[in-house]
């Protein structure tokens, strides 16, 4: 491999500088969307880039009580772990380029990182709103991600690979099959909603109630990473459904030289993802915020035996040989 | 699910879910409340000494300033009490307007509190919907009176604006819109699952409790308690109005948001109606500046439920005693039943659901004296300065 290819994959494209610039529009997305949706002006497009500009101009400030080290790691983990899952993702062809078999898997665990040092930065934060909000984190963990991690298997499953060119190629080739696992992929958004910690799942951090949850005691520059961190995670959680179930970055026709067909991949992809995004915001603008007891309830008996009902579906259908 | 055990969490004085600063601290076990303790104080402003040192009109003007949301009932009942000790009869016309502008202030006001309900429960759609048709009210307002707040229509012996003909083509035709927000809230309210979930069964009192701790308006309506001062003791031009008095029996605050959006309705049909009744005539009778001696006592219904004021005059231009109890000084007492037993989660919207307006309701706080550098311990100002002082030297300078 090409070393300057190599450092402009990492660093440019698809890459840091992507992924956060990508990141900001989606941010600028879902505000905009969202205000247009209550009847609201909304925020111009360069808000969210100003507000990172501003946050990280901000006073370098740690209360007392709570541990710098953790609060200093906390927003660099977070945005490390979810720009890594990023890379294993294709954006402008089948192959990413980082890809193995597993990769799948590899990119969830990465998005589990975020999550969990949020609840560390909770706990640490020495403020009670902000050891409430992060008990919260834990405890509606395993809500989310079960659903999360079982509907992301079914498009596995019915490919036959864990490895997300393999499943993109399969699910190019076999479009037909989108029907049969169309309740797994209503089951992602759900819990991809609940695991970025959107209404009506933004208990951790529920506004109203505990103020910023986890977040209170973070300012200036930690606040920027962490908010650069979220939007991140919700990029690389929206384009892994867009990849695994609605095809990923493949353009249907292959076009010489290959860069153009490169640029078409990666316009695709970006349109499937955020497509997904479109999704996320028309759930968060029309639901109240639901407690801690009734999203553990929704989830352990609507969203995990609904992904189980998925799966087996999908391996009755598969092994049957029904499939399109 | 992992607990914390027997924390305490105080809720203001600044909180986001507290629109002005008192304090609720809820010990809590898990998520559970165990207990809610309330401390009010915080926004005490003084009006009621205040009163007693400005004469009858300018004491309109300050009056109107108790409450930021239904200032017109409080000067309904300060000129109630006045024209009562002096004795002067009102022109109908002027009853009919301010009727009007009572019932024009309840459908902005509920409106209000929809929105701060759907913005404590995290709906911030609906917040923005109702603030939306709120503002459609607030132009009639600025219309007939020129301001949206503090509308200064009130005068002893009447109101001090006519309503001219445009005025009330303008006035119907809104309501004919807004009759249609109000049953698009309706269905809202009704079968959105999420509000549903988050408002039914929660903050529940009693009808018997409700009573015994003296709840007013719509939230003593949610609890089947059939109160209204509009009905029972019809001041301003009620008497000549029909309307229903809604009650529910669910008792808790998804009682109280289909209280207040049913009431919109009842709002609308009162307000077409002294539209389509006016009576021409004088809008003002004439009164003295100097009132004479005497005591008098009045309630309206508010749109947070049952205001009331009382007045002692010395025979001066000014009055000798003022007293005001708002209807969230009645309905604070319930917030501590409501409490009792439910999520955390759910303290914004109870606390919410009395619709408090706690600038409206404050009182002083008189603590009892302690002992030195133990709580309670009370410093003199002097004393506060050289504690201040030496706290920041010990700091080591605030500013460095």
């Amino acid at each position: 491999m090409n070393i300057l290819l190599e450092i402009l994959y990492l660093f440019i494209f698809p890459g840091f500088l992507f992924i956060l610039g990508f990141g900001l529009f989606a941010e600028y997305m879902d505000r905009k969307i969202y205000a247009r949706i209550q009847r609201r002006v909304g925020p111009p497009f360069l808000q969210p880039l100003a507000d990172t500009i501003k946050l990280m101009a901000k006073e370098d400030f740690v209360p007392e009580k709570a541990d710098k080290l953790i609060l200093t790691l906390v927003p660099i983990f977070s945005l490390a772990a979810v720009i890594a899952a990023f890379l294993y993702i294709p954006v402008v062809s089948a192959n990413s380029l980082y890809s193995f078999e597993g990769d799948l898997i590899v990119a969830l665990y990465l998005l589990m990182i975020p999550t969990l040092a949020l609840f560390l930065g909770g706990w640490y934060s020495g403020n009670i709103f902000g050891q409430e909000g992060g008990m919260r984190v834990a405890s509606l963990l395993f809500s989310y991600e079960i659903p999360f991690f079982l509907a992301l298997l079914v498009p596995a499953l019915i490919s036959g690979t864990w490895d997300m060119t393999g499943i993109v190629l399969y699910m190019n080739n076999h479009w037909l099959v989108f029907p049969f696992i169309f309740l797994g992929f209503v089951i992602a958004v759900i819990s991809l909603q609940g695991k970025l910690e959107r209404l009506p799942f933004d208990i951790p951090e529920a506004e109203t109630e505990i103020v910023a949850g986890p977040l209170a005691e973070f300012s200036g520059r930690r606040l920027a990473l962490l908010r650069l961190a979220r939007d991140a995670e919700m990029v690389v959680g929206a384009g892994l459904i867009a990849v695994v179930f609605l095809g990923g970055p493949e353009p249907l026709i292959s076009i010489e030289p290959h860069y153009i067909s490169w640029i078409i991949g990666a316009l695709v992809f970006l349109l499937k993802t955020l497509f997904v995004i479109f999704l996320l915001i028309l759930m968060k603008s029309a639901v109240a915020r639901i407690r801690v007891d009734q999203m553990v309830n929704f989830t352990y008996k609507w969203l995990i035996p609904l992904s189980l009902l998925q799966m087996l579906l999908v391996i009755v259908v598969r092994f049957g040989g029904w499939l399109p | 699910m992992i607990w914390l055990a027997n924390v305490k969490i105080p809720i203001g004085p600044q909180h986001p879910a507290l629109k002005e600063p008192e304090n609720f601290t809820i010990t809590l076990d898990g998520e559970k409340v165990v207990d809610a303790d309330i401390r009010i104080g915080y926004t005490h402003r003084g009006i009621e000494k205040l009163i007693e040192t400005r004469n009858y009109i300018q004491n309109l003007y300050l009056i109107e300033r108790i409450c930021g949301i239904c200032s017109f009932t409080h000067t309904q009942n300060y000129v109630q009490n006045v024209e009562t000790i002096l004795n002067i009869q009102i022109p109908r016309r002027a009853e009919y307007i301010r009727t009007l502008f009572l019932e024009l202030e309840r459908l902005h006001s509920h409106l209000l509190w929809m929105g701060v309900a759907g913005h404590e429960i995290g709906f911030d759609t609906l917040f923005m919907y109702t603030w939306q048709d709120r503002e459609l009210v607030q132009d009639i307002l600025e219309f007939i009176s020129g301001n949206r707040v503090n509308y200064a229509m009130n005068t002893i012996g009447g109101v001090r604006r006519d309503i001219s003909e445009d005025q009330k083509k303008k006035i119907l035709e809104t309501m004919i819109y807004l009759e249609k927000r109000a049953a698009y809230y309706k269905e809202v309210a009704v079968n959105e699952k999420t509000i549903l979930a988050r408002c039914q069964g929660v903050g529940i009192l009693k009808p018997e409790i409700a009573l015994k701790l003296s709840a007013v308006g719509p939230t003593a309506r949610a609890s089947g308690v059939d109160v209204d001062i509009r009905r029972d003791d019809p001041h301003a031009a009620y008497a000549d109005t029909p309307f229903q008095v809604i009650t529910t029996d669910t008792c808790d605050v998804f009682g109280r948001f289909v209280v207040r959006v049913l009431e919109l309705f009842e709002s609308i049909n009162i307000i077409r109606h002294l539209m389509n009744n006016l009576p021409t005539g004088e809008i003002k009778a004439k009164a003295p500046r100097k009132v004479p001696e005497g005591e008098a006592i009045s309630h309206t219904e508010a749109p947070r439920g049952e205001d009331i004021h009382y007045l002692r005059s010395n025979g001066t231009d000014k009055p000798e005693r003022y007293k005001v109890r708002t209807p969230t000084m009645a309905n604070l007492l319930s917030i501590s039943e409501m409490l009792k037993g439910t999520y955390l989660a759910d303290v914004p919207i109870i606390v919410a659901g009395i619709d408090p307006c706690m600038g409206c309701m404050d009182r002083v706080l008189v603590l009892k004296e302690g002992k030195e550098n133990q709580p309670g311990y009370l410093l003199d100002w002097e004393h506060l300065r050289r504690y201040g002082i030496q706290w920041y030297a010990e700091k080591g300078g605030r500013i460095q």
